[in-house]
């Protein structure tokens, strides 16, 4: 029942993302999300589901593009809108088979062996896509026109809203699918596999032959995904092989919560928040980005979802056992004492990356409506201090939080 | 049924079996026995695909096994059981039972079908849960189960699809007094008609349940006969019993 009312609410949000969403640049940002929802369930269904670790993941998505890309250049000018809303099965068809033939060899082992496999491939593609202007155009990259003329029964793919409902469709369709694929046995097998491999060899199946059947189907959603991403900017350059997409799908699936089916969609929606929001506030985001990933991989290792779920049985319990008032103050305290050392230490160093960029931009530097000036002796004594002070109470305030929140969520009212 | 002929195992400079040769037929329950280090894990390990042998012929009903894959040896109907519980351990009881027995309900590898509208491979789990007295774990993950609970799923893992040729690896080990007479009737009941090969240390499990017992003594067979005459022989009782008594079992 919740989790009917789970995918109802997914559905509708993405059918009412095209029919609702005006605004130029909300319309790309909800493009870019679905694309990227695509790309990271793809991607967990080796990484969360198979216990794969492909670091080289992104090549799939840029293979599918240049794929679509190449079709889209093919077809004549103005096409029907109809051949262009296929255009991305093709390119799963194209990254299908690269997954097929790569992961003949590479499924061969799991672990180290595996990932390894991933990271220089990736550095092949790369290295191909230099080495081959005329197929993969160059620095400059390869253009098309996704509109058709004239538009059948309305749709042209011309306005961005059209293009978001055909994301938005193949957005549902993917999830559902992959969804679907784990109640099938290759979708259990695959799990069995991750658990234990050498058992799986001793219940009759073929450890390598259910990771290569995976591996394809990946690259298949890999290859939808980079598709659409190609017919949403209407170009492809080398950059779709980089490794710090394929290292930015990891990142951002291990935040949102590898164990769970919906942990690789909320990670998707951060990725494409903190590639946009994010990068326009601060140029120091993939630092903070950095520190995140870093603090969840010790703190929360199991995501943002599983953190939201052990959270949230705690609060309840916490709640059952009429224990809010002997935690409350302690989260009160704990959480304002730390938002203060994030805060102050972020001043810092945005301070330090002002200091960069001095004769540029000035020493003023605007942060949360007060001014700092990252020449003054006094603005970095007061900042330091603040972070240091604000550290070592939120430090001093953590064991006493835990034990009450800990009595509070688990011991019987 | 399944014939180790003159099998020989070496891991570097060590030898681990010299020219071992036995056999078991269908419907026997065969206990090997050995000290540590015997070589009795490795008999095992050939037998079903890890490992080939460095000499010497396996055969599982007449077929040539020595050297094939594990999931192929599976296929051909030998299935084994773990000496460590080796289980799938995030998924539940269930899904570990269900996932041993997809194969044998004609599963295979397809993405294209509904694994719970595979009628026979879940009315075999659940009846497995049944026989295991885990009816009521089925929905528990295996690496939460209790240590006396995961033997069992072992034991009813290796037992629930149609292999014909059964090797058990130690599946009593770790259990208390009334957990083993459990496991013993347990065993019993489903290994009915199939050939049974287990490792066991202890031996009132093995005079109880045996129909024949081989004793393995550093690589080598040294006496392959039913329990009365193996308890009899002067040269176990010289390099195995013995030592065990000494070491207080």
């Amino acid at each position: 029942m919740k989790r009917s009312a789970a995918w109802l609410a997914y559905a509708l949000v993405l059918l009412a993302a095209p029919l609702l969403l005006q605004d130029a640049r909300a319309v790309t940002l909800a493009s870019q999300t679905g694309i990227a929802i695509i790309a990271c369930l793809a991607f967990n269904l080796l990484f969360g589901h198979g216990g794969m670790v492909s670091f080289g993941h992104a090549m799939y998505a840029g293979i599918g593009a240049y794929a679509a890309m190449h079709l889209l250049r093919l077809l004549p000018a103005g096409a029907s809108a109809a051949a262009v809303a296929l255009l991305p099965l093709a390119g799963g068809a194209a990254a299908l088979v690269a997954g097929l033939l790569v992961g003949y060899v590479n499924t061969r082992r799991s672990g180290i062996t595996f990932a390894m496999i991933t990271l220089g491939l990736a550095e092949l593609a790369v290295l191909a896509a230099a080495m081959f202007p005329a197929f993969f155009g160059g620095e400059a990259g390869l253009s098309g026109d996704r509109v058709s003329r004239p538009a059948v029964a309305g749709v042209s793919f011309g306005p961005g809203t059209q293009v978001l409902g055909l994301i938005a469709a193949y957005t549902l369709v993917c999830t559902a699918l992959l969804a679907l694929l784990m109640r099938t046995p290759l979708g259990r097998l695959l799990h069995a596999v991750r658990d234990n491999a050498q058992r799986v060899a001793f219940i009759g199946y073929r450890p390598q032959r259910i990771r290569h059947i995976a591996f394809a189907i990946s690259a298949f959603f890999m290859g939808i995904s980079g598709s659409l991403a190609a017919l949403l900017t209407e170009i492809v350059t080398p950059e779709v092989f980089s490794l710090a997409r394929s290292g930015a799908l990891l990142m951002f699936v291990f935040i949102g919560g590898a164990a769970w089916f919906g942990g690789p969609i909320a990670g998707a929606v951060l990725m494409v928040l903190c590639m946009n929001a994010l990068s326009a506030l601060t140029p120091a985001w993939l630092l903070y980005l950095g520190m995140a990933f870093i603090g969840m991989v010790i703190a929360a290792p199991r995501g943002l979802v599983g953190l939201a779920a052990s959270l949230g049985a705690d609060m309840a319990a916490i709640a059952r056992h009429r224990r809010i008032a002997g935690v409350l103050p302690w989260v009160l305290a704990f959480g304002g004492s730390a938002t203060l050392a994030v805060l102050a230490a972020s001043a810092a160093i945005e301070m330090l990356y002002r200091l960069r960029q001095l004769a540029v931009l000035g020493a003023q530097l605007p942060f949360l409506g007060i001014k700092l000036d990252v020449q003054a002796a006094s603005h970095w004594i007061i900042v330091l201090m603040a972070a240091a002070a604000a550290l070592a109470i939120t430090h001093r305030l953590w064991p006493g939080l835990r034990r009450q929140w800990l009595m509070g969520a688990r011991l019987p009212a | 049924m399944i014939e180790w002929h003159d099998v020989a195992m070496r891991y570097g400079a060590t030898e681990v079996l010299r020219s071992v040769s036995m056999r078991v037929h269908t419907g026997e329950r065969v206990a090997l026995i050995g000290p540590n280090g015997a070589g009795k894990s490795t008999l095992f390990h050939l037998a079903s695909g890890l490992g080939v042998p460095v000499a010497g012929r396996i055969l599982l009903d007449g077929r040539r096994i020595d050297g094939l894959a594990p999931a192929r040896i599976h296929r051909l109907g030998l299935a084994r059981s773990f000496q460590a519980s080796s289980l799938f351990a995030g998924m539940s009881a269930f899904e570990n039972l269900r996932c041993a027995v997809l194969r044998d309900a004609g599963a295979g590898y397809a993405f294209w079908s509904w694994a719970d509208k595979i009628g026979p491979a879940r009315d075999r789990a659940l009846s497995m849960l049944d026989r295991l007295g885990l009816a009521g774990r089925a929905e528990t993950p295996a690496g939460q189960l209790g240590y006396a609970e995961q033997r069992l799923l072992e034991i009813g893992m290796a037992t629930i699809g149609d292999a014909h040729t059964v090797l058990l690896d130690e599946p009593t080990a770790g259990l208390n007094a009334s957990q083993i007479v459990h496991v013993v009737a347990l065993i019993r009941s489903l290994t009915e008609g199939r050939s049974l090969l287990l490792v066991e240390h202890d031996m009132g499990v093995v005079f109880d349940l045996a129909d024949r017992v081989a004793v393995l003594v550093r690589g080598e067979l040294i006496a392959f006969a039913s329990p009365q005459a193996v308890r009899a022989d002067a040269r176990v009782q010289q390099a195995y019993l013995g030592a065990l008594d000494v070491a207080g079992r």
